[in-house]
């Protein structure tokens, strides 16, 4: 029997390994075992050589300095360093923050626990088209406000925030800039000194290094910005987060930094090219198709889809043999809810219940896209054949109208 | 999630999809579930009169695997059963039937319920208390 095609295209939810990052890891699990922090033997040294260099390598990136990454075990943890770290080191100074709705649940959930700490929390509300209002941004500082905690890039629409303009007005009321810029970190351009930004998350395995290992861009000078630890120990990274140091884990991250440096360009413009013919190929092949998100100021990888009247789990299912995507439905989560993200930008339950995901990467090939074309085109005609609620809209009944049963 | 074999099967060969003709006297339609909670079948029987048994069963569902799988093999239970014991169908042997997990339990009851309201439709069109 053939192996069924995979297309692998949730390249948000993790990215594969570049095989040159894990050959660059290889070493340090067996040849160079050493304790990062052992000062007294070649052991120690080699791996904290091997840790310099891929400091730089992550700083070269960001176009920062080296002593301004904080290694920690993904973006969560650097969400959570960095929110609760900046509340705990700049308490006298203020208890609010201000985040927005549509933000990753590290930094929701971190803030919930903010409040429950006796801090004041605003979650701003989006746009329709996810972008946060500028004007309400800055209308939602007071004289308590100590931070404002805004994702670089969206992780279900790719909608990317006006980061400048943001620093700029943080800067302008004296006030700690943080950016979870988990999913931009590698496939964009993002230097956070030039933007004003003074903290930021991001990880090695949404950039093709390994899980596990993430980092805290923490700005040293103008302003020196600093963040109380969350775990006690042993005084590492500057005494901002204890722990011995996944030495394989940061080479590979340092090299997987390297080549993103050198390529994403590339990738960015090649993918966004099949990301465009995914959406328009949709929109030639099927009716009632809708993008959700900015299609202007979003990622050049991903594309959030609202195929209507089909729900997004069904869809899935007649074609997850073959294609990996997520979907904003209730169903694919534990919760039973759709996604508040795309609920946040507006969307009714029932678009945001039929919504998929597409994220592409740098081994995605255009002879998978249009495989991909193909078998969600049938899934959505197959699905739309089974749906009540396709066969109203088609006959012309106002679903709006419709007494729902709700359960 | 793993879906069982059983559900897999209903999804991808579901039995009885359909419409069956609203305004016939003999045809009971049910409609629950709403858009907005990701869930919405219609379920149809066709009843002879003069025995009360239900001949003919189709269904429309929008939702995920569990949701159409449950409203298929409704459909499969229906035919052939008098009314009285089609209302006797509980959501619990739905979800033993496909194996159903316990997040997926909520599309059993829907099941159930589109049965019900069918049935429901079917008699008061009727006259039938």
């Amino acid at each position: 029997m053939s192996k069924p095609i995979q297309i692998y295209l949730d390249y948000n939810s993790t990215t594969p390994c570049d095989p040159r990052v894990v050959e660059t890891m290889v070493p340090y699990f067996y040849d160079h075992p050493g304790n990062a922090a052992s000062r007294s033997h070649p052991f120690g040294w080699k791996a904290e050589e091997a840790v310099d260099y891929a400091r730089e390598q992550i700083a070269g990136l960001l176009d920062v300095d080296s002593k301004e990454i904080i290694f920690t075990s993904g973006a969560t943890e650097a969400d959570n360093l960095a929110i609760k770290g900046a509340f705990e080191m700049y308490a006298r100074k203020g208890n609010h923050i201000i985040t927005l709705k549509t933000e990753h649940k590290a930094v929701l959930d971190t803030c919930k626990k903010i409040e429950k700490l006796g801090g004041e929390v605003t979650y701003l509300d989006v746009e329709g088209d996810g972008l946060v209002d500028l004007a309400k941004l800055e209308a939602a500082i007071q004289p308590n406000t100590i931070m404002i905690s805004v994702m670089w890039a969206n992780n279900e629409t790719g909608v990317i925030q006006p980061m400048k303009a943001i620093g700029e007005i943080c800067a302008k009321h004296g006030i700690l800039f943080m950016s979870d810029a988990t999913q931009a970190v590698g496939k964009i351009k993002t230097h956070p000194k030039e933007l004003g930004i003074h903290l930021m998350a991001f990880t090695s395995h949404k950039m093709y290094g390994p899980k596990g290992v993430g980092a805290l861009f923490v700005n040293r000078k103008n302003p020196r910005v600093k963040v109380t630890a969350q775990l006690d120990g042993g005084g590492h990274e500057r005494g901002m987060r204890s722990g011995t140091l996944n030495v394989p884990g940061i080479v590979g991250f340092g090299k997987a930094a390297e080549i993103a440096k050198k390529e994403m360009q590339t990738d960015a413009e090649r993918l966004a090219k099949l990301r465009d013919k995914l959406e328009s190929a949709f929109k030639a092949k099927l009716e009632e198709v809708y993008v959700n998100g900015n299609t202007e100021h979003r990622m050049p990888h991903v594309t959030n889809i609202s195929f209507k009247h089909v729900e997004g789990e069904g869809l899935m299912m007649t074609f997850n043999q073959n294609i990996a995507v997520s979907s904003g439905s209730a169903c694919t989560s534990a919760s039973l809810e759709p996604s508040y993200v795309l609920i946040a930008l507006g969307l009714g339950d029932d678009l945001a219940h039929s919504s998929i995901r597409f994220s592409l990467g740098k081994f995605t090939t255009d002879q998978e896209i249009d495989k991909a074309i193909d078998l969600i085109s049938n899934g959505v005609n197959h699905m739309r054949d089974l749906s009540p609620i396709w066969e109203m809209y088609k006959e012309g009944v106002d679903l709006d109208s419709v007494v729902w049963t709700e359960h | 999630m793993a879906y069982s074999e059983k559900v897999i099967d209903h999804f991808k060969n579901p039995r009885n999809v359909g419409t069956l003709d609203k305004s016939k006297q003999n045809v009971g339609t049910g409609l629950v579930g709403a858009p907005e909670c990701g869930d919405v079948m219609r379920l149809q029987i066709e009843v002879n009169e003069d025995d009360g048994t239900i001949t003919d069963a189709k269904f429309k569902t929008f939702g995920c695997g569990s949701a159409i799988a449950s409203s298929s093999l409704a459909t499969e239970w229906l035919k052939g059963k008098s009314i009285d014991d089609a209302l006797s169908i509980d959501n619990m042997d739905i979800v033993e039937e496909l194996a159903l997990p316990p997040v997926k339990i909520h599309c059993s009851v829907l099941a159930e319920d589109a049965i019900k309201s069918a049935i429901t439709n079917y008699k008061e069109k009727n006259g039938i208390a």
